[in-house]
């Protein structure tokens, strides 16, 4: 078996990950080509989950799209439905009462903490860990029970209206809510001592997958990505909306405290701060909020003046714009959605080159991407 | 710098090629540029230390039943300042040159606009469909777009 190297044939090899790959978060279709164990090149290749929202869009009225908006990103379905309001709020100048900012903002920041539980806990088990991911659902549970309180859901919830919400909260849910964050706020600290800081989980996440500032903010990275490349920018403090000039917090930024700046680990610690963040602006909000009405008096027949607006917002995956164009009938002449998921893929495969297969994986989790917000 | 302020700077650096600026009614306002030099005007915008619009929020094709058109949404990380950037393009053949040497962040959406639009990005460096499937006819968000009756042969 004393054959020279070079007497050895060699050749590229091209492996199908996904669509059903159960790292993938979804129908996520990546097509390798390695050689060996190093990835040559990773090409996304998504559209698997399209169900034509956009197109839907210019079918239905501006009420009726709310409830499409659940389907956007699912694990955060309040943050887009509050997105696809304050943008059709803009476009036709409505004024929202107080209180019904306040519950957004609320039920916002409950979901950003699911979402980011999530996150947090489908990564961890991606990289073997699976112990974290059960504790990430059984506090996920608890947010879930606090929105059926609300709206009777516990996944794709329509709360938000056009004018403000629903219906309003109902008696016992702030003091629920309350009593939740001093349950959750304990558990971060939990996790940090569970798995953060575990040797192998830093290993395998410092250094993979660098982005410096300059190429997140060109590749349109937005969000918890953009600010894992230490970039402090936060839509919710640089381009206020609804309530958020009133409540106080800080933008997390990477700190490249285990590796390079912007590197997987960084994108994974945002996160976990970000959560630490949101309860600092639940407790604000909570003992802030006024009474009053929480629905603006929007007429039956919603015809919006005739214009284009973009209007973004923050969510738990960067940035969510709707670009609407009306023409002053009951239905969008166009209703652009942009995801902060589907940018981020722009970046996938330049930061892919040379690396392991395995941390592909570590890749696609700290991109936090979701598919049903790329495919749309 | 305000949008009109950046519609004057560009007006007296491209003269006729910047057409007009939508403000009454548009939120960013719009910049209208023709598409033939709409490669220069984006380096330009990305490049010049007053304009520095180094993000592309938003990339996206519409339909106005006369013609098509493609809208820009840039913001600038340095100066925290937002425009919206526009060419019109005509229903048949529309085309214009891809921005993603200057944003790389267009190249995804740029794939979209192609496969729902139909609208062609020269120089675009990697132009396929990106959520429909590869066979598909037509493009679906155009105004004149017909429902197919059948897809391989299934009736749909």
């Amino acid at each position: 078996m004393n054959r020279p190297a070079e007497a050895l044939p060699t050749q590229e090899m091209l492996i199908n990950m996904g669509p059903q790959h159960p790292s993938t978060h979804g129908v996520l279709r990546v097509l390798l080509r390695t050689d060996g164990e190093v990835v040559v090149n990773a090409r996304p290749d998504v559209g698997y989950l399209h169900r034509a929202l956009e197109k839907i869009g210019e079918r239905v009225t501006y009420a009726q799209f709310m409830p499409f908006t659940d389907r956007l990103d699912y694990l955060a379905s309040m943050n887009c439905n509050c997105a696809y309001a304050w943008s059709v709020e803009k476009l036709a100048g409505i004024e929202v009462p107080e209180r019904a900012e306040y519950i957004r903002v609320i039920v916002c920041e409950l979901n950003r903490i699911s979402s980011h539980l999530i996150s947090f806990g489908s990564f961890t088990a991606d990289m073997g860990a699976f112990t974290p991911f059960l504790y990430s659902i059984r506090e996920r549970e608890r947010v879930n029970d606090l929105f059926e309180m609300v709206c009777g859901n516990r996944l794709t919830y329509n709360y938000a209206r056009i004018g403000g919400v629903s219906a309003d909260a109902p008696p016992g849910f702030l003091e629920k809510t309350k009593e939740f964050l001093d349950y959750f706020e304990p558990k971060i600290d939990e996790y940090n001592n569970l798995i953060s800081y575990n040797k192998i989980f830093v290993h395998r996440l410092a250094n993979v997958a660098v982005v410096t500032a300059d190429e997140a903010v060109a590749y349109g990275l937005t969000g918890p990505n953009l600010r894992g490349s230490g970039v402090a920018f936060d839509l919710r403090r640089d381009e206020p909306y609804s309530v958020y000039p009133k409540l106080d917090f800080k933008v997390c930024v990477g700190t490249g405290e285990r590796g390079r700046l912007g590197d997987c680990f960084d994108r994974y610690m945002v996160r976990i701060n970000e959560m630490r963040e949101s309860v600092k602006i639940l407790r604000q909000a909570i003992a802030q909020i006024p009474d009053g009405p929480v629905l603006a008096k929007v007429p039956r027949l919603f015809k919006p003046p005739a214009g284009e607006v973009y209007f973004r917002s923050e969510c738990p995956r960067g940035e969510t714009g709707f670009y609407l164009v009306s023409d002053g009938t009951a239905n969008p002449s166009r209703l652009k959605i942009r995801t902060g998921s589907f940018v981020s893929m722009n970046i996938f495969e330049k930061v892919t080159v040379g690396l392991m297969i395995a941390d592909i994986v570590a890749v696609i989790g700290s991109l936090d991407i979701i598919l049903p917000e790329i495919d749309r | 710098m305000e949008p009109q302020a950046i519609f004057e700077t560009l007006k007296g650096k491209f003269g006729d090629a910047v057409t007009e600026l939508q403000s009454e009614g548009f939120r960013p306002a719009f910049v209208v540029v023709s598409p033939e030099r709409l490669a220069e005007i984006a380096l330009y915008l990305r490049d010049d230390p007053s304009m520095r619009f180094d993000s592309l929020m938003c990339l996206s094709g519409v339909d106005y039943k006369d013609r098509f058109a493609v809208a820009y949404h840039l913001y600038s990380m340095t100066h925290r300042h937002a425009v919206g950037l526009k060419v019109f393009l005509p229903r048949e053949n529309p085309s214009v040159a891809s921005v993603d040497p200057v944003w790389p962040a267009a190249n995804l959406m740029e794939r979209e606009a192609f496969d729902l639009f139909g609208i062609v990005f020269e120089g675009s460096k990697d132009l396929r469909r990106i959520l429909l499937p590869e066979d598909w006819e037509g493009h679906p968000l155009r105004k004149d777009y017909k429902y197919p009756e059948f897809y391989h042969g299934i009736k749909v």
